[in-house]
C-alpha cells in the first residue's frame, strides 16, 4: 500500500506543501470533531454549558440500558439487511439478463444505470408520494387486496417504504459491479461448461456465482455502509424516523439526539459508536481487497 | 452468449424490459403528476396519462412556487446547488490529485502519518460526526459561508487513493527521462502526469459533481440563511409544510428538475460514468 516510485524527487519541503490542503482540512473537520465526540462522550455539560464533568463510561452504558436505543439498532439491522438483500438481488439478475445479451447490453445498461445520479431526498419524496395514503397510486392498488396502507401511523408500513426507497436508489449500483464481474469471467469456462452438456441455469450457479464471490463481498460491506450512513435524506424526507420511532435509524437518532434534542453527551456517544462500526466495515472491506489481489 | 437459445433470449428481453419499467415507475409517475393540476392530484386516483398543465407548473416553479413556499428565487437555488457541486468537484480533484503526487514521487518524513490520516477520512462520514463537526464549524465562523459549506467536503480519501492507484502505473521511466532532461517535480506534474491522468479526472468529475449535487444533511446544518439554500433543501421545505396541503404538481415538477443534471450526466457520459463509479470504489 505504502511504496513510491523506485526514484523520487528530491525536495525538502514540497511534498508537505502539496500534502498541506487536504491534511489541513482533514485534521480540522475529520479527526479534531472526532476526537471531540469521544471526549464529549465521556463527559456532561450542564445544561448552560458552563461546566463539565468528566463522567467516565456514564453515557455509553445508559445507552445500552436504553430500550429505544436497542431498538434503533435492531431497526436499523433490519433496514440494513433489506436494503442490500433487495438491491443486490436485483443488481445480480439485471446484470446476468444483460451479460447474456450482446447487441442490446448498452442499452439496457443505460435504461438501468440512472436511477444513481437521483439524489436520496428526491427518492424519498418520489416514494413517499408513491404511497401517500390519501393520494398515491400504490395505496389504492394496495386496496384491492384489503391492505389500508398508512405509514404516518403504520411503522411496519414506514419501514417498507424507506427500505423500498433505499434499495430503488442502490440496484444501479450494484448491477453495474455485477455486470462488470460477470464480463470477467472467462469465455472459455462457459464454453467447455456448454459442451460438457451444462445448461445457463447450471452455468451460472456452477460458474458465474462463485467466481463473483469477491464482488459479491465487497458489495455486501458496501451497501451495509451505503444503508446506515446515506440514507439519512431519505428518513428525513419521508417519515423522520416517525411514527412511534420506527423508523429512527441509528445515523438519524445521533442527529435528532444531538442537533434537534441537544443532548450532546449521549449523541456524542453514539457518534462513537457508529465510528467504531465503520472502521470494522472498512477494516474487513480493506482485508478482502489484500486477499483479491493474492489471488 | 455461449449457445443460441432464442426462447431464453426472449425471456431475458422481456424481464429486463418489466425490470426497466419497475424501476422508471416513480419517475415516470412524476413527471405525469407534474403535467397536472394540485386539483386532480388531490381529488381522483392518480391519472397515468399526462395532463395539460405542463407548462404553467412549470412556470410556477421557475417564477412564483419559491416565494410561496418562503424560499429563495428558483434560479438562486439552481445556482447554489450547480456552484457546490462544480466548486466541491474542482476542489476534492486538485487537492487529491497533488496529495497523491506527493505520496508517491517524494520520500519524506510522516508520509505513512501523512497516508494513514488522509485514509482515516473514510471511516468518518459526516452523518457520523455531525454535532462535533458543526461545532467547529460555528466557532470557525463559517456558518452561513461558502467556506463551511464547501471547504469540510473537499477532504477525499478515494479521489487520492485513485491518483495513487494511476500514478503508480506510470512508467518509471517517464520520470527518469524528465529529470534528466532536467525537469522540477511541479514541471513533471503539469507537462507529463497531468495529461495523463485525463481520462481519470474526467472520470472522477463525473462521480464527484452527482456526489456534490445531492449533498443535503450538510448544507442544511451549517446554512440558516435561505440566500444559501440548494434545491435539495428547497425539495425538502415544499413537502414539509405546516399549514395547508402539498402541492403535488409542483413538489413533482421540482423533483423532475432536481434530477435533471445528475441523470443527464450518467445518461450521456456513461463510460466515463461507469468507469469512475468502478475505479473509485475498489
Amino acid at each position: 500500500m505504502m511504496d513510491t516510485k523506485r526514484t523520487t524527487f528530491q525536495n525538502k519541503w514540497l511534498p508537505y506543501v502539496l500534502l498541506a490542503p487536504q491534511l489541513f482540512i482533514t485534521l480540522i473537520f475529520f479527526i479534531w470533531p472526532a476526537g471531540q465526540a469521544v471526549k464529549s462522550s465521556f463527559e456532561r455539560e450542564d445544561p448552560f454549558g458552563f461546566s463539565t464533568v468528566f463522567v467516565g463510561l456514564q453515557h455509553y452504558a445508559r445507552l445500552m440500558q436504553d430500550p429505544n436505543y436497542l431498538d434503533s439498532f435492531l431497526r436499523t439491522a433490519v433496514f440494513a439487511v433489506a436494503v442490500t438483500v433487495i438491491s443486490m438481488l436485483l443488481g445480480l439478475l439485471f446484470a446476468v439478463a444483460v451479460d447474456r445479451l450482446m447487441r442490446s447490453a448498452r442499452v439496457y445498461t443505460t435504461l438501468l444505470v440512472w436511477p444513481y445520479a437521483v439524489a436520496p431526498v428526491v427518492a424519498g419524496v418520489l416514494w413517499f408520494f408513491l404511497f401517500n395514503s390519501s393520494t398515491g397510486i400504490l395505496p389504492y392498488y394496495l386496496s384491492f387486496f384489503g391492505i389500508k396502507w398508512d405509514h404516518n401511523l403504520n411503522g411496519t408500513h414506514a419501514m417498507i417504504l424507506i427500505i423500498i426507497a433505499a434499495a430503488w436508489k442502490q440496484i444501479s449500483y450494484n448491477f453495474l459491479f455485477f455486470l462488470a464481474g460477470l464480463q470477467s469471467v472467462p469465455h472459455t469456462l462457459m464454453e467447455a461448461a456448454a459442451i460438457d452438456g451444462s445448461g445457463p441455469i447450471k452455468r451460472f450457479f456452477d460458474i458465474s456465482l462463485p467466481l463473483l464471490s469477491p464482488t459479491t463481498f465487497f458489495l455486501f460491506i458496501v451497501n451495509v455502509n451505503y444503508t446506515m450512513f446515506d440514507t439519512f435524506s431519505i428518513v428525513d424526507a419521508t417519515t423522520n424516523g416517525g411514527p412511534a420511532q420506527s423508523t429512527n435509524i441509528l445515523v438519524y437518532k445521533v442527529y435528532q439526539d444531538g442537533y434537534l434534542g441537544l443532548n450532546l453527551g449521549s449523541s456524542s456517544a453514539q457518534s462513537v459508536l457508529l465510528m467504531l462500526i465503520v472502521i470494522v466495515l472498512i477494516f474487513v472491506q480493506f482485508r478482502f481487497v489484500e486477499r483479491r489481489v493474492q489471488y | 452468449m455461449v449457445e443460441n437459445r432464442p426462447f431464453l433470449t426472449f425471456l431475458t428481453h422481456a424481464f429486463l424490459l418489466c425490470g426497466f419499467v419497475v424501476v422508471a415507475f416513480p419517475v415516470y409517475v412524476a413527471i405525469i403528476a407534474s403535467t397536472h393540476d394540485a386539483q386532480t392530484l388531490m381529488s381522483t386516483t392518480m391519472p397515468l396519462l399526462p395532463g395539460s398543465h405542463f407548462i404553467e407548473n412549470y412556470r410556477t416553479i421557475f417564477t412564483s412556487a419559491s416565494a410561496a413556499n418562503g424560499l429563495p428565487a428558483y434560479p438562486l437555488m439552481a445556482m447554489n446547488s450547480m456552484i457546490m457541486a462544480i466548486v466541491i468537484t474542482i476542489g476534492k480533484i486538485v487537492i487529491s490529485i497533488l496529495s497523491a503526487f506527493a505520496i508517491v514521487y517524494f520520500r519524506f518524513r510522516f508520509r505513512q502519518l501523512a497516508f494513514w490520516i488522509i485514509f482515516i477520512t473514510l471511516m468518518l462520514p459526516v452523518e457520523v460526526r455531525i454535532m462535533p463537526t458543526y461545532k467547529i464549524v460555528a466557532d470557525l465562523g463559517m456558518l452561513n459561508s461558502w467556506a463551511g459549506l464547501i471547504i469540510p467536503l473537499v477532504a477525499s480519501a478515494t479521489a487520492t487513493f485513485l491518483f495513487r492507484q494511476f500514478f503508480m502505473t506510470v512508467p518509471e521511466e517517464m520520470m527518469e527521462a524528465a529529470r534528466v532532461d532536467g525537469a522540477g517535480p511541479m514541471k513533471f506534474f503539469k507537462d507529463i502526469l497531468l495529461p495523463l491522468s485525463r481520462t481519470n479526472i474526467a472520470a472522477l468529475c463525473v462521480i464527484l459533481f452527482i456526489y456534490g449535487w445531492v449533498q443535503y444533511l450538510w448544507p442544511m446544518l451549517v446554512t440558516t440563511d435561505p440566500s444559501y439554500y440548494t434545491l435539495m433543501m428547497g425539495m425538502k421545505r415544499m413537502v414539509a409544510v405546516q399549514d395547508g396541503e402539498v402541492q403535488w404538481n409542483l413538489v413533482m415538477a421540482a423533483s423532475v428538475l432536481a434530477m435533471l443534471p445528475p441523470v443527464a450526466i450518467v445518461i450521456f457520459m456513461q463510460r466515463l460514468f461507469i468507469r469512475g463509479l468502478t475505479e473509485t470504489e475498489k
